[in-house]
């Protein structure tokens, strides 16, 4: 199987390197990008400041610069640490991230794996950062890492339930579990007839995109669910006591992790890589596709970042009330309104 | 002992020794957090031992004295022009208003008083460095919280109060300007209209932060009810300022105190605030913010003319006697008792500072409270740490 559709059959070897650095590919770049875009640019923007200006053209090289600094760094590692845990978790985390992207269709054959599970799959692997999350929590021996490593367990497992129950509308409007078939479904849909945009389920299923949106925010842990790291309390959580590369790769982690979700909410609710117009089945889109994809996620972690820069934090407690009384019921409503319709029309 | 009985007995004891059992295992083994000396939320170096229960806080202690500088001591030795050098650096963010409560301890010794345009221009420096303080206050606040845009507001628009006041007294930060019987330097050219600009900029941040982080539902439902000081407690611990006002005390010594500051002429009011929660302290200042900016509105629109220094001797040499002077300064009432023998220098001095006061509170607020509402708490008190050890 091959990653496109090309005319030359290639070794199994020779598939397994492309897919490796097109799955670093996947991973990094929109990691890079959004720090970029969002965390330097926009922040700045919306801070009444320019952000960096003097590494390269309006600070485009500062990426570079960042990661040469975290490299420079020591490797410290705290006294009593459990050294074995501590230098794991990074890695754990990072798993979860280059597991996700694998589900990710980016056209018609442009694709890791093509599963029939496959949202069962991402929703799966999603939940290993969790371990990572806690192992470094605990393995940190810091009484602040102890606390942020517990707050982010306890939020990503409640928020794990209305992440899966807005994807439930999805899943049972489009009929499969299948990421690219799902896609297919949204790109050959109609509205009440007129196929002409196809039918993206964000028009359908915008409760459970809303869903979506704030539990993604929250399995991020950033603001206004950033209680885990918090840094104005308990320093920065489960990260306090990590320097250097260890950090980095938690760094790239979430922030490859936020562009992967955009890009799940992208393919589940705005049509994925599929652009009006087009037959989905053109080889055109195994070109073209990535960067569609690409654009849409962009613009939903636009939506994220947005918040992110804006609110202020809820406590511990508020927060685990929201995913309980309030997401949970209503996404349980839009799977009920969901079946319901889908039987009815 | 009849058989009945006995079983009865048995039972009770059995009920007994099972609570208590249970009561032993689900018992938590309390945590030690030490909140500071270096901490991102004590801007400074306080330190708050915690003592935790999970996320709940079973006592809270806090451990002053890491910036310690001995300012009482130094006076000593320094003559009197020279101490407002050192009262600038008590309250880094409002220096002008630490001078002006030594300055009039002062003139009261020496029985002497500030002409009137040197009093109104005090007033207005006086106000503009509170301005400077609680703008910076309320971005704070949410940077605290977790919401990291507000604070680069307040960054930006403190900027043009501290050019307003750099541009009067050469000074920043440390002015240094306040004078016995008046100030340094009189006003310069153009610089009305430039404040008045800057007031309206002032303004719009005022009408910015009520949008942004006062009408925010999630800062509500963290400040809201959260670290409530009743109006005794308040008393009893000698708070002052914003953090007495919000708790519905209607005190203030700008009103109330008749020091040698024009703010009886002026037309403003004093907010206060029933609730007495971190909600109400951010609020009250909020609405100081705007007062002020109405008093020095209309101290530009009324300065009178005339000298700006009353006379003095060269060489400044205070009668003997002793004096107590308090001013409403931004972080609550500061005064400075001045007892003199005649000399160059002051004999001794007593600073009362607001913050230490405002500090002390934190064992009494802080208990049953969690974590996520420590910082909260902490920062609607609003210290400087300068202003706790001086």
């Amino acid at each position: 199987m091959t990653v496109f559709n090309l005319a030359i059959e290639l070794a199994y070897w020779q598939q397994t390197v492309i897919r490796s650095i097109l799955g670093l590919v996947a991973v990094l770049l929109p990691a890079g990008t959004l720090v970029y875009l969002y965390l330097f640019k926009m922040m700045s923007f919306m801070q009444s400041r320019l952000g960096p200006m003097e590494a390269g053209p309006y600070g485009s090289l500062q990426l570079l610069a960042e990661v040469g600094k975290f490299l420079q760094k020591e490797d410290l590692f705290p006294r009593t640490a459990d050294r074995v845990v501590f230098k794991a978790a990074p890695f754990v985390v990072l798993a979860s991230t280059f597991l996700l992207v694998l589900v990710l269709p980016a056209g018609p054959d442009a694709w890791f794996i093509n599963i029939d599970t496959g949202v069962f799959f991402a929703l799966a692997v999603s939940s290993i950062s969790v371990i990572g999350i806690l192992m470094a929590g605990w393995g940190s021996a810091s009484k602040y890492s102890l606390i942020g490593g517990l707050r982010a367990a306890g939020q990503l497992v409640a928020y794990e339930l209305p992440l899966v129950l807005a994807v439930m509308g999805v899943v049972i409007q489009a009929g499969t579990l299948n990421v690219q078939e799902i896609v297919l479904a949204q790109a050959n849909g109609e509205i009440f007839g007129w196929g002409g945009i196809g039918n993206p389920f964000l028009i359908t299923q915008f409760l459970g995109f809303m869903i979506f949106l704030v539990a993604v925010q929250a399995e991020l842990t950033q603001p206004p669910f950033d209680m885990p790291v918090a840094e104005s309390e308990i320093v920065t959580g489960y990260l306090t006591e990590y320097t250097g590369m260890r950090f980095l790769l938690f760094f790239i982690g979430e922030f490859a992790t936020a562009g992967i979700f955009s890009a799940l909410a992208a393919t589940f609710f705005l049509g994925g890589w599929y652009i009006p117009g087009l037959d989905p089945t053109d080889n055109l889109f195994n070109l073209i596709g990535p960067l569609v994809l690409v654009g849409k996620m962009l613009f939903v972690s636009f939506l994220i970042f947005w918040f992110r820069f804006t609110y202020p934090r809820f406590r511990e407690d508020q927060l685990q009330q929201l995913a309980w009384k309030v997401l949970v019921p209503l996404s349980l409503v839009n799977i009920v309104a969901t079946g319901v319709l889908k039987v009815v029309f | 002992m009849n058989p009945e009985a006995s079983t009865q007995q048995l039972s009770y004891i059995a009920n007994q020794a099972s609570d208590a059992r249970v009561n032993i295992e689900l018992e938590t083994e309390g945590m030690t957090l030490n909140l500071g000396p270096q901490h991102p939320a004590t801007h400074g170096t306080l330190r708050i031992i915690v003592r935790l229960d999970g996320e709940q806080v079973v006592s809270a202690e806090p451990v002053m004295g890491y910036m310690h500088r001995g300012y009482e001591k130094l006076t000593e030795v320094r003559t009197y022009p020279q101490v407002t050098t050192l009262v600038n650096r008590i309250d880094w963010l409002g220096s002008f208003a630490n001078e002006v409560p030594f300055i009039l301890a002062a003139e009261r010794l020496m029985e002497v008083e500030a002409p009137p345009r040197a009093q109104w221009i005090r007033t207005a420096l006086f106000e503009l460095s509170r301005i400077a303080n609680v703008v910076l206050f309320l971005g704070d606040m949410a940077v605290q919280l977790g919401a990291t845009t507000p604070v680069f507001y307040a960054f930006r628009d403190r900027e043009f109060v501290l050019n307003q006041i750099e541009s009067v007294t050469g000074g920043r930060f440390h002015p240094n300007f306040d004078r016995i019987g008046g100030i340094k330097d009189d006003l310069p050219k153009g610089w009305i209209q430039e404040t008045k600009d800057v007031l309206a900029r002032i303004h719009s941040f005022c009408e910015e932060m009520q949008d942004l982080v006062v009408g925010n539902e999630i800062f509500q439902t963290r400040t809201r009810g959260i670290g409530i000081i009743p109006a005794d407690i308040g008393l009893a611990y000698g708070l002052s300022g914003a953090n007495i006002r919000s708790s519905g005390v209607d005190w203030d010594l700008r009103r109330d105190g008749g020091v040698g500051l024009i703010h009886d002429q002026l037309d403003w009011k004093v907010w206060t605030h029933p609730d007495g929660d971190s909600f109400a302290r951010y609020w009250v200042r909020l609405q100081e913010v705007r007062e002020s900016c109405k008093m020095v509105g209309q101290i530009l629109d009324g300065i009178p003319s005339g000298p700006i220094m009353a006379k003095v001797p060269r060489i400044i040499k205070v009668p003997p006697g002793e004096a107590y002077v308090e001013t409403e300064n931004p972080l609550g009432v500061m005064g400075y008792y001045i007892v003199s023998k005649g000399d160059l220098v002051p004999y001794r001095v007593k600073i009362r500072s607001a913050s230490f006061n405002n500090v002390s509170i934190t064992p009494w607020v802080l208990k049953g409270v969690y974590v996520p509402d420590v910082i909260s708490i902490l920062a609607s008190l609003y210290f400087i740490l300068g202003d706790i050890d001086r």
